[in-house]
């Protein structure tokens, strides 16, 4: 399991579908995202665990992280899928509707049996939790620390705004979720990953949602379509603008570290550690893209 | 594995394979098999079936494949899900698989 990776775009691929899946790969997403939950009914959960243990097995997907989104365990499918996703390799496990710490504690348990039961070493499965009630979202802190194998945690709007008793919109009707997920997230050093946007048609829709998020400061996103991963990415990307101040610092504190000094400037304005962090991670995300991810 | 009903698994969509299986007492393993690629790919296609019965114990059974193109990967999914549907079981061994 890798804790910190980029994860501006996590795809999700329908689990019972072997052209999809087959096709994963290639369209340049952080993450991509088997499916055994919404996209597959019920009488096919059989069909699509056999079909993405079997693409997880033979496969391969590069550097990419797999993620396999699991049915939650209550329902009794959940455990099924995590025999057969975490002895095929899985590098992290979805768990969705999670409303309490509880939750990611019980699924962690299966996945430790899992691991012992078929000798894998201990702790190579992560996990993230897709928050997607109210009580989850008020339940946020305590499940973003429920478990080391927690790279991050999601919202899942949809189910979210049904049980808030309101519909999808511009975004208000989500902005005490996304803010306490990832004041959560933050909280806990894990990844805070935003909800899909539906509309694939609606690109400026998509785009504006990609704004606000990255603007509350997500790491990334959940996504439906090929499409939308160049927008997606593209509006992570910095700016030039960003990007030269981000070198002009990171010259500054170069040079400041060559004179012996602990503190640097630039233009007359002290550099303090925030300041520089921002830049470090402004720089890393251009490296990515220069280096033709997209 | 013992078939007691007929299983079947998989779509006739691009990339998939449709498999049914029919338990038959005596006979061995008979592959009826249709596929877009038959000419290039028939014979590894019915080889990766063969080989996966035999992995689940099959000895005897009727085989029906629609193939659209499959990958290996997905001809040996299609297949077990058949076979444990015509086994109406669920006692899956996926360290076997």
């Amino acid at each position: 399991m890798e804790r910190k990776r980029l994860r501006r775009s996590m795809m999700f691929v329908p689990g019972n579908n072997p052209g999809m899946i087959k096709d994963a790969g290639i369209y340049g997403a952080d993450s991509i995202m088997f499916d055994l939950e919404d996209s597959v009914s019920i009488a096919e959960k059989d069909a699509a665990r056999f079909l993405v243990y079997q693409a997880l097995r033979t496969l391969d997907f590069g550097a990419k992280e797999i993620v396999v989104r699991i049915n939650d365990l209550e329902s009794g499918l959940g455990i099924r899928d995590l025999e057969a996703i975490v002895r095929a390799g899985v590098h992290i496990v979805r768990l969705p509707k999670t409303d309490s710490a509880q939750d990611v504690v019980d699924c962690e348990q299966e996945i430790v049996r899992i691991e012992r039961e078929a000798g894998i070493p201990e702790g190579r499965t992560g996990m993230m939790a897709a928050i997607e009630s109210a009580n989850g979202v008020l339940n946020a802190k305590e499940i973003a620390f429920s478990s080391d194998r927690l790279i991050g945690i999601a919202l899942g709007a949809e189910d979210y705004v049904t049980d808030l008793k309101t519909t999808r919109s511009d975004g208000t009707e989500l902005l005490f979720a996304r803010c306490m997920i990832l004041n959560a997230a933050r909280a806990a050093g894990i990844d805070a990953l935003d909800t899909v946007f539906a509309d694939v048609n609606d690109e400026a829709g998509f785009i504006e949602e990609v704004k606000l998020i990255k603007k509350l400061g997500f790491d990334g996103k959940s996504i439906i379509n090929p499409r939308q991963i160049e927008p997606l990415h593209k509006a992570f990307m910095p700016s030039e603008a960003d990007l030269e101040k981000a070198r002009a610092i990171m010259e500054a504190i170069a040079e400041a570290e060559a004179r012996g000094s602990g503190v640097a400037s630039l233009k007359g304005k002290m550099i303090d550690r925030p300041v520089v962090l921002r830049a470090q991670r402004m720089l890393a995300l251009a490296d990515v893209d220069g280096a033709g991810e997209v | 594995m013992e078939l007691v009903q007929t299983g079947m698994a998989g779509t006739v969509e691009s990339s998939d394979i449709m498999v049914t299986l029919e338990p038959r007492e005596t006979g061995g393993i008979a592959i009826s098999l249709s596929s877009s690629v038959m000419q290039q790919f028939g014979k590894q296609i019915e080889q990766v079936i063969r080989q996966t019965l035999a992995e689940l114990g099959v000895s005897h059974a009727s085989v029906d494949a629609v193939d659209k193109g499959a990958l290996d990967c997905t001809v040996r999914a299609r297949v077990y899900a058949a076979a444990y549907r015509a086994a109406s079981s669920e006692a899956y061994d996926w360290g076997a698989m």
